[in-house]
């Protein structure tokens, strides 16, 4: 709905601008008083575009209520590391069998017992292909998982109600880092009797639970209570969770000013300009797990081999991403030193040959006409976006800082839909370089780089291949310590920066608001308030 | 007029027919692959992309996929949207949320409009004629989004009048800002037509006439004048009634109204076919009704006008 946020700015900007000083000035810094414990916290959400299974919520609006009502084996705090949940120990000698051992006598919000039944029959469930869960795909690593036909997951083995196994098909060092992730919930007995009206009211082991069985209300709101037999490290300070759906940002916002709402987790782009004077103090923009690139592909003509590295080097150093962040985006992104995110362990920002990823006309020209020593350019550079996403500002801003520092010409190439955009790349019909994002399914070094450079892995649709990285990460895979693992990783890195099969641009904050009264608002590595630390009143 | 009543139903079946196909045909002919797009950034499994295909009949080829949802239509089978609820309860809660909204709209632009647009007629060039021009032309000029993002912030977030957006359940007191907001334009549109019309009206024979009897004009005005001028006003009433029913996107947009706009606005952006056909499909029926409505209306308020064979 771009008209309308163009509507917001304008709104803002020209016609009532100056009231947006004195009518907000008045929150001020929120009065230390004791929290009640019984307060329900509003927050911003979309409609769940699936049912409320975990291993078919793979998009932001169902994954939030999800996260809320169940708990996995481990939970990632604010840091984004690994704390045991529901698991007692995760233990392997090898990388490749796990052992999984649960905390006796726990049970789901209606009482049903969770047993290691209930992951086991769950993670089957997800994986089965005739099941067509959209979260399928995180079981491709134990043994059994198909993609052709329907095959059960044979490397899982219950050996007891609080113990099993799982074999992998190849060493994970990561993997106990992943089990937090949604589609890795367990489910209770009940739900596979009727998956679909488990969907619509599901019965979750989490911090929070539905708030009746008709507590979903399409495309207006969902309210959980606590749950009371939760009792793991996410237990919360707060009395429960409305979770309001927006179509619309900007309507959420004028909730937030209005104070009508408690918690918003992004700032509409159109409030760019005036958020920090609209909230003051409370503001909160932190960096995210999330990368954002230009993706361009080997198969384009002039971008495959020598002539294709030297020209993706020129590009990358020909876009101001410093001046671009502060312009388009009022500091809510910072420019990227390497391809993952400063929110997962063993980030780095001293990364040798992270200088391609510095503003440097003289360089930039220097290697484009290298390039063009091998052979001359033709055409226009152009970067495909999808145009319901916002995207046109910087897209154009990138554009421009390529048109005038090496002198081509260079424009944006916008297809209309997510939907359009997708169906292009994945099909390999597109013939530009595109847009490309990465959000982390679990905060790691490998989930950045495996999916989008690995030799035909999931989401490679750059089509880049490099044995040498493929080595480094399947050593770094192996490592039993995470440390190791990483430095591993960061060699690999090192190989993208060279090859650079995607020009690093910068990694999305999460930039959000809090209400008057409302404290302990801190946001998880995955852009999503840690709901159960807000307190209120 | 039975006859012309049943003659008008009667066309009114192949328009049912010509806009659902066209609609389906839209849809389905929109570029992007909405399950692809279910995935988000990631590559999808090409048999877990087969399977959600084959369970939304988008395998097969377009006419059969017609076929299929235009029989389900008839068994009172809307589909589903991808979350999995029937759209016909998608329906049944979004359309009363709507017929609230637009009807608080037609209130107030009835009674706000009439009366303003008649003191306007009557005081032809004076300050209050002059003022309710420059009104009425601003807010005609205005887009409604901006009347809608000065109103939520002004009355919303500035002054705390009423709510910023509608909270859950759609409240009456919650519909009272943005149903101010979609009746602006018309409140406009009603104001410069009565006005005209009081004005024309005013100066023909039978209201001097009327006035020469010795009448006040306490009587000759609300009897004489209003009542003849209403007819080009309650034409333009019932056709905006009809446009106020099917949903005002933008405007539900702002205040997250859980409305038909609003709702038929989010299939759309996710290719949901189903559900986007099914709320054009029930658009398409209310248009329809209200038209022939407004075409009997005419012959009610008009002796004049008759429906011969």
């Amino acid at each position: 709905m771009n008209i309308t946020k163009l509507g917001i700015t304008a709104v803002t900007l020209a016609a009532i601008g100056a009231l947006t000083l004195s009518g907000c000035a008045g929150g001020g810094a929120a009065p230390a008083s004791t929290p009640n414990p019984g307060a329900i916290i509003s927050t911003n959400g979309s409609e769940p575009q699936n049912p409320l299974i975990p291993t078919t919520t793979t998009e932001t609006g169902g994954g939030k209520i999800v996260n809320s009502i169940f708990a996995g084996l481990v939970y990632y705090d604010a840091k984004g590391a690994t704390v045991n949940d529901v698991a007692d120990a995760i233990t392997t000698d090898d990388n490749t069998t796990y052992t999984i051992k649960i905390k006796p006598g726990l049970t789901f919000s209606d009482g049903q017992s969770l047993t290691s039944s209930s992951f086991v029959d769950a993670w089957q469930y997800g994986a089965l292909l005739s099941n067509a869960q959209l979260g399928s795909s995180f079981f491709s690593d134990i043994a059994g998982y198909s993609v052709e036909k329907d095959s059960p997951l044979t490397g899982l083995t219950v050996v007891d109600d609080t113990t099993f196994t799982v074999a992998l098909t190849a060493p994970l060092a990561d993997f106990p880092e992943r089990l937090g992730y949604a589609a890795f919930y367990p489910l209770p007995a009940s739900a596979f009797a009727d998956m679909a009206s488990f969907g619509e009211s599901p019965i979750g082991n989490g911090p929070y639970m539905l708030d009746g069985a008709k507590a979903w209300k399409h495309n207006e709101k969902i309210d959980l209570v606590v749950n009371p037999a939760y009792d793991g490290g996410r237990k919360p300070k707060n009395g429960g969770l409305s979770i309001r759906f927006y179509a619309n940002e900007g309507a959420a916002y004028s909730d937030l000013l209005a104070n009508n709402l408690d918690v918003l987790d992004s700032i509409p782009d159109s409030a760019y300009g005036t958020y920090q004077s609209d909230l003051g103090d409370r503001v909160v923009n932190q960096p995210a797990a999330i990368f954002q690139a230009v993706t361009i592909p080997e198969r384009l003509p002039h971008f495959s081999g020598e002539e294709g590295t030297l020209r993706r080097r020129a590009l990358s150093m020909a876009i101001n991403r410093e001046e671009i962040t502060k312009v388009i985006f009022s500091g809510t992104r910072t420019p990227a030193s390497d391809f993952t995110s400063p929110v997962v362990d063993g980030w780095s920002d001293t990364l040798k040959g992270a200088d391609v990823l510095e503003f440097n006309a003289k360089a930039a020209k220097k290697l484009w006409a290298q390039a063009d020593a091998i052979s001359p350019w033709t055409g226009t550079f152009q970067i495909a976006y999808n145009a319901d996403g916002g995207h046109q500002g910087w897209v154009d801003a990138a554009s421009n800082s390529i048109k005038n520092t090496l002198g081509i010409d260079a424009s944006g190439a916008p297809t209309p839909t997510f939907a359009q955009a997708r169906t292009a790349i994945a099909d390999r019909s597109i013939q530009t370089a595109f847009r490309s994002g990465w959000q982390a399914d679990y905060p790691s070094l490998y989930n950045f780089l495996q999916p989008s450079y690995a030799t035909k892995a999931g989401s490679n649709d750059g089509e880049y291949s490099n044995p040498e990285f493929d080595a480094l990460l399947a050593k770094g895979s192996a490592e039993s310590d995470l440390t190791a693992a990483n430095g591993d990783f960061q060699k690999a890195q090192e190989i993208l920066l060279q090859d650079l099969p995607a020009i690093p641009l910068w990694y999305a904050n999460v930039t959000g608001g809090v209400g008057l009264d409302v404290h302990g608002v801190v946001f998880g590595w995955d852009s999503v308030p840690l709901f159960n630390e807000i307190t209120k009143g | 007029m039975t006859g012309y009543i049943f003659r008008r139903i009667l066309q009114a079946i192949p328009v049912f027919m010509g806009t659902t196909f066209l609609i389906y045909f839209m849809v389905f002919a929109m570029p992007g692959d909405p399950i692809v797009a279910l995935f988000g950034d990631k590559t999808p499994n090409p048999a877990v992309v087969a399977q959600l295909r084959a369970q939304y009949h988008l395998d097969q080829p377009f006419i059969v996929q017609y076929l299929i949802y235009l029989g389900g239509i008839f068994r009172g089978d809307f589909g589903l949207s991808f979350s999995g609820e029937p759209v016909t309860a998608i329906l049944a809660r979004t359309f009363p949320v709507t017929a609230r909204l637009a009807i608080l709209a037609l209130l107030f632009e009835t009674f706000f409009g009439i009366l303003v647009g008649l003191i306007s007629g009557l005081r032809k060039g004076k300050l209050f004629d002059a003022s309710s021009l420059a009104v009425s032309l601003v807010l005609i000029s205005l887009p409604i989004f901006v009347i809608a993002f000065v109103g939520q912030y002004v009355f919303g977030v500035w002054l705390g009048w009423a709510r910023t957006t509608v909270g859950s359940g759609a409240p009456l007191q919650d519909l009272i800002l943005p149903a101010l907001v979609l009746a602006s334009v018309s409140f406009a549109q009603i104001v410069r037509l009565t006005r005209a019309s009081v004005i024309e009206t005013s100066g023909l024979d039978f209201v001097r006439t009327a006035y020469s009897k010795g009448l006040s004009s306490r009587r000759v005005i609300p009897v004489h004048i209003l009542r003849n001028s209403l007819i080009p006003v309650v034409t333009y009433l019932a056709t905006d009634f009809g446009v106020l029913l099917v949903g005002a996107t933008i405007t539900e947009g702002i205040f997250n109204v859980p409305g038909v706009g609003n709702t038929l606005y989010q299939a759309i952006i996710r290719g949901e076919g189903p559900t986007v056909v099914s709320f054009v499909t029930v658009m398409v029926l209310i248009y329809l009704v209200v038209n022939i409505l407004v075409d009997l209306f005419y012959g009610l308020l008009d002796p004049r006008i008759r429906y011969v064979k």
